[in-house]
């Protein structure tokens, strides 16, 4: 037993730390390092899931029904798995239209109605004020565990005044103001609240696994002593087995997984952390299975402290919800036992803060605000600027919601265990899922059927779940529960039509869900859906299908843009309407929100900013009172449809034409750069020829004219001259020649008479038609040929023409008497080889690229053009390259020059 | 659907069978494992082994980019 004086001070320092950790949240927030920007917050605020009902319930389940605490995680597991495709698409609908509550959700989707929209608030209400009351109960046992002698009834304050759960509920209601209706913001997230959620869900996991640790290790000697302890009694041993006498234990234990699974996704609380406080989309990615990691730790230690609890104390009276504060106290661990009941707080301030915020949402945008808009008094102060009155609104309310959930706690709660009461609420939000759920993947449902279905499926709720529990409650008559209605047994609200067997958790949830689809299903059936219906319909089914541009805008009408900006300023205030507006024109490509022009995108702008303050209901209403619209009808939305659609095909088509014009302009810069280069190319070509030209008619003329200027000139001096002259007459032919060669093989219009060639005999001729030279020089020529090689396909005077032009180059080059040219034919597996090396100077490897140039001989060595044209070169490689091979040159200076050509064998070529 | 649709809905679907009748009467005997009673343990493992598969396909499955999202959830 603690001091109560000790326990209220942890709690409230624990409070107070909350409160730093939110508003470090939003101070970060506003200097833009959002702490809660990142997928493991997103998924420990997820964690909100666990409540005091997990924190104490699960445990006292546990000790009554052995594993049967567990459907209710399995069943988010299953849902996360589902998640991605799903939450996912939730989200981005959330997102894209401001949707800010899953009230809000179901009634846009259907029209944007105010009616569904009242209704699922309702449901809410009705369904979760017992859910917070749970939240109080927990903390009110809680701390009298902590504060009586152990095993002690707990003892109710004699005066509600006394009551520290009140005030504990006051001080909730303060924290939910202060961080989640300080201001308005209309995308309603709460960067503060989310972190301070995070924080509570690591508070809660490691207490509780610090308890369960505790137990395990502690008070026994570790899982296996446990086990085998409760396997030795025959009362413990049957919690371990699935059946616990249950008449259908698996439909029960399906059903219960079936609610799980929708509850974690419906509930107003999973809603608002898991849709609107979404940051980034991909969060989700990790925090799918984050969360259920979290949820299978908090898990693991149930069973053994419930179990524990049981074999510690025995037939001692103690109520087993309790066991995670009892346990440590028993053993004197007071401080253990404080941190588990700071575990216990965080859970359930988690819960309330959240849930009271989304219902807060729900009751201003879709109670309170459609009330207001259709009293005159409210319509009269229109002028005004109405965000103080929206915050006064959710402030109200929040503190509403806090006391009837005290209250119901106060007159209610002692009847029920935590977990029936859980259970309860979890099937009332499952109500939503046929209407949220069907409106996600079917565009037929409708108004009508979502209404019906929501009403069929909230009545079995209330007669069959709702009603049973209140009379057990002692607050009605229980003999309609056993005798049924006006004595009618087939109206029994546990065995409606006769159907028993099952608990009447499981008999509830099959009556209203079935009830709920049928209603559904069948009333949307019954009609086609409206214009409105219809557009919303597309814009949420098909949300994943459409750019923002591209999407839909289904209005028609006449607007004015001074009255727009007039009912943005009443619900959101000068400066974010100033905001909004200038940022909007910049998107629209306007000078200035002055020069907007009130189209049906502005408009429907308007609408959806206005959505995210009062609901999308409201909003329709409020818009719809400042302008003149037309009715649309079913044509008018197909119509625009299909102008959206073909906006988007013309867009599309635009942007495809658009991409091969660039694409054509690519390919004609690159031939232009091209022709340029090869203009360039052909103005080089040409001047180099000229000035090869003018080389040898400069020496011609200037010997001619010394042999016509001097009759008398001696006749072996004129020989001379003559010799000259006829030998650059000569060089000029083969100049003009070469040239003539270029350009044919070059334009393709050269001859060629290809042939089976026996390149060894042809090397053999060349080098006989070339020995004369040779031995002028004093040169060496080495023919080195294998004893028998294939043919190549090729044109034999050509080839003839590459290998003279190589050899006579050797020559050239090779130093006189002493050099050595080796001409060698080689065969590979698909090719001949043909080298001719000589011993010559070599070339710098700057050059060696150069020599195939046009023109280009090496320079910088005594054998300075040596009377070649700078063609051949160039012409043997085109030859080469024609016949499909290859020529290159291996060289190093000093260390000769080795010129290679490759060609392919016969039978290859031919292939 | 794109790919890593198709497995989330396979996994749904085996978890579905995994955790209910038939599949979840297979763990149900009065044994035990490792001094561990087989029934909770069983859903346990079945549980983490869950997670990781989900956790396998939401962030190393392919498709990383976002460009799916005009093929999947619909």
């Amino acid at each position: 037993m603690l001091s109560p004086a000790l326990v209220i001070g942890v709690s409230f320092a624990y409070l107070l730390l909350l409160f730093g950790v939110a508003h470090w949240g939003d101070r970060r927030a506003a200097v833009g390092r959002s702490v809660i920007g990142n997928p493991w917050v997103y998924a420990l605020s997820m964690a909100v899931y666990c409540t005091a009902w997990t924190y104490f319930g699960s445990v006292g389940r546990a000790a009554t029904a052995g594993v049967w605490f567990l459907p209710i995680y399995l069943g988010p597991m299953l849902a996360m798995v589902l998640a991605w495709l799903v939450l996912r698409k939730m989200i981005r609908i959330a997102k894209t239209y401001r949707i800010t509550s899953i009230a809000d959700f179901i009634a846009s989707r259907y029209g944007k109605s105010p009616v569904l929209a009242g209704l699922v608030t309702v449901i809410t209400l009705v369904g979760i004020v017992p859910y917070i009351a749970l939240q109080l109960k927990g903390i009110s046992i809680g701390y009298s565990v902590m504060t009586s002698p152990l095993g002690a009834a707990p003892t109710q304050p004699a005066a509600w005044w006394q009551d520290s759960t009140l005030y504990m509920a006051l001080v909730l209601a303060g924290f939910t103001i202060v961080f989640g209706a300080r201001h308005l913001d209309s995308t309603e997230r709460h960067e503060g609240m989310v972190a301070a959620i995070a924080f509570e869900s690591v508070v809660k996991l490691a207490a509780f696994l610090a308890v369960g640790v505790f137990v395990t290790w502690g008070l026994f000697d570790g899982w296996g002593d446990l086990f085998t302890r409760v396997a030795a009694s025959d009362e413990l041993r049957p919690l371990t087995l699935f059946a616990q006498g249950q008449q259908f234990p698996y439909a029960q234990w399906f059903g219960l997984i079936v609610l799980a699974m929708l509850s974690v996704i419906f509930l107003p609380r999973q809603f608002q952390v898991m849709v609107v406080e979404n940051v980034n989309e991909s969060h989700l990615r990790r925090a799918v299975w984050v969360f259920p990691l979290y949820l299978l730790l908090i898990n693991v230690f149930v069973l053994p402290i419930a179990l524990g609890g049981l074999l510690h104390f025995g037939d001692a009276a103690m109520n087993p919800e309790t066991f995670v504060l009892s346990l440590p106290l028993s053993q004197g661990w007071n401080a253990l036992a404080l941190f588990a009941f700071v575990g216990g707080l965080s859970a359930a301030t988690g819960m309330v803060i959240v849930e009271a915020i989304a219902i807060s949402t729900m009751v201003c945008n879709d109670l309170v605000m459609p009330w207001l808009l259709r009293t005159r008094r409210f319509r009269e102060r229109a002028e005004e600027d109405l965000t103080g009155l929206l915050l006064g609104i959710r402030r109200t309310a929040i503190v509403l919601i806090l006391l009837l959930g005290y209250t119901y706690f106060h007159l209610a709660g002692e009847a029920y265990a935590l977990v029936s009461i859980g259970l309860i609420s979890f099937a009332a939000v499952a109500q939503f899922a046929p209407a949220l759920l069907g409106g996600m993947y079917w565009k037929g449902g409708t108004r009508a059927g979502a209404m019906a279905g929501l009403l069929v499926g909230f009545g079995f709720w209330v007669y069959t779940l709702m009603l049973p529990s209140l009379a057990k409650s002692g607050w009605l008559m229980a003999d309609f529960l056993q005798q049924g209605p006006w004595g009618l047994e087939w109206l029994k609200p546990e065995a409606f039509l006769g159907l028993s067997g099952m608990d009447n958790l499981t008999h509830s949830l099959v009556w209203s869900l079935l009830g709920n689809v049928a209603a559904y299903v069948g009333v949307s059936l019954a009609r086609p859906p409206s214009a409105a219906e219809t557009s919303q319909a597309l814009l949420f089914v098909d949300v994943f299908n459409r750019q923002a541009d591209a999407r839909p805008v289904f209005w028609q009408g006449r607007a004015q843009l001074p009255a727009l900006r007039a009912l943005m300023l009443r619900f959101l205030g000068g400066n974010k309407t100033d905001r909004l507006l200038q940022s909007y024109a910049r998107s629209r490509g306007a000078a200035a929100a002055d020069a907007l022009i009130a189209d049906a995108r502005l408009v429907q702008f308007v609408e959806t900013q206005l959505a995210g303050a009062i609901g999308s209901a409201s909003a329709r209403v409020m818009v719809a009172s400042v302008v003149e619209e037309e009715a649309l009808d079913l044509d008018d939305v197909m119509r625009i449809l299909d102008e959206a659609s073909q906006l988007r095909a013309y867009s599309q088509a635009l942007e495809e034409k658009s991409l091969s014009l660039e694409k054509a302009t690519n390919e004609l810069r690159e031939a232009n750069d091209k022709l340029k280069s090869l203009d360039r190319l052909k103005d080089d070509f040409m001047s180099s020829v000229t000035h090869e030209l003018r080389t040898p008619l400069t020496s011609i003329r200037a010997f001619a004219e010394l042999m016509r200027d001097d009759e008398n000139m001696d006749p072996a001096q004129r020989q001379t001259f003559l010799g000259i002259i006829v030998a650059e007459t000569e060089r000029l032919t083969r100049l003009v020649n070469q040239v003539l060669d270029m350009a044919k093989i070059e334009a393709g219009a050269a001859e060629w008479n290809n042939a089976e060639v026996d390149l060894a005999h042809l090397l053999g001729q060349a080098a006989s038609s070339m020995a004369e030279t040779f031995r002028e020089r004093g040169v060496r020529l080495d023919l080195v040929l294998p004893e028998s090689a294939e043919h190549v396909w090729a044109d034999a005077d050509r080839l003839m023409q590459v290998v003279l032009n190589l050899l006579s180059n050797a020559a050239k080059y090779a130093p006189r008497n002493e050099g050595v040219v080796r001409l060698v034919l080689e065969q590979s597996a698909n090719e001949l080889l043909v080298s001719v090396s000589d011993n010559g100077p070599g070339i710098p490897a700057d050059q060696q690229g150069m020599v195939f140039e046009k023109f280009r001989q090496v320079e910088g060595d005594a054998h300075y053009r040596p009377g070649g044209t700078g063609l051949g070169l160039p012409i043997s490689r085109q030859i080469v390259e024609h016949l499909g091979g290859r020529l290159w040159l291996e060289s190093q200076p000093g260390a000769g020059a080795r010129f290679v050509f490759a060609l392919p064998l016969a039978a290859v070529a031919v292939a | 659907m794109n790919l890593v649709a198709q497995r989330l809905v396979a996994l749904f679907a085996a978890g579905l069978f995994l955790f209910s009748f038939p599949l979840l009467g297979l763990w149900n005997h009065d044994v035990s494992v490792l001094g561990l009673p087989l029934f909770p343990l069983a859903l346990f493992a079945i549980w983490a082994a869950m997670i990781a598969a989900l956790a396998w396909v939401v962030e190393c499955g392919t498709g990383r980019d976002d460009a799916a999202d005009h093929t999947d959830a619909n």
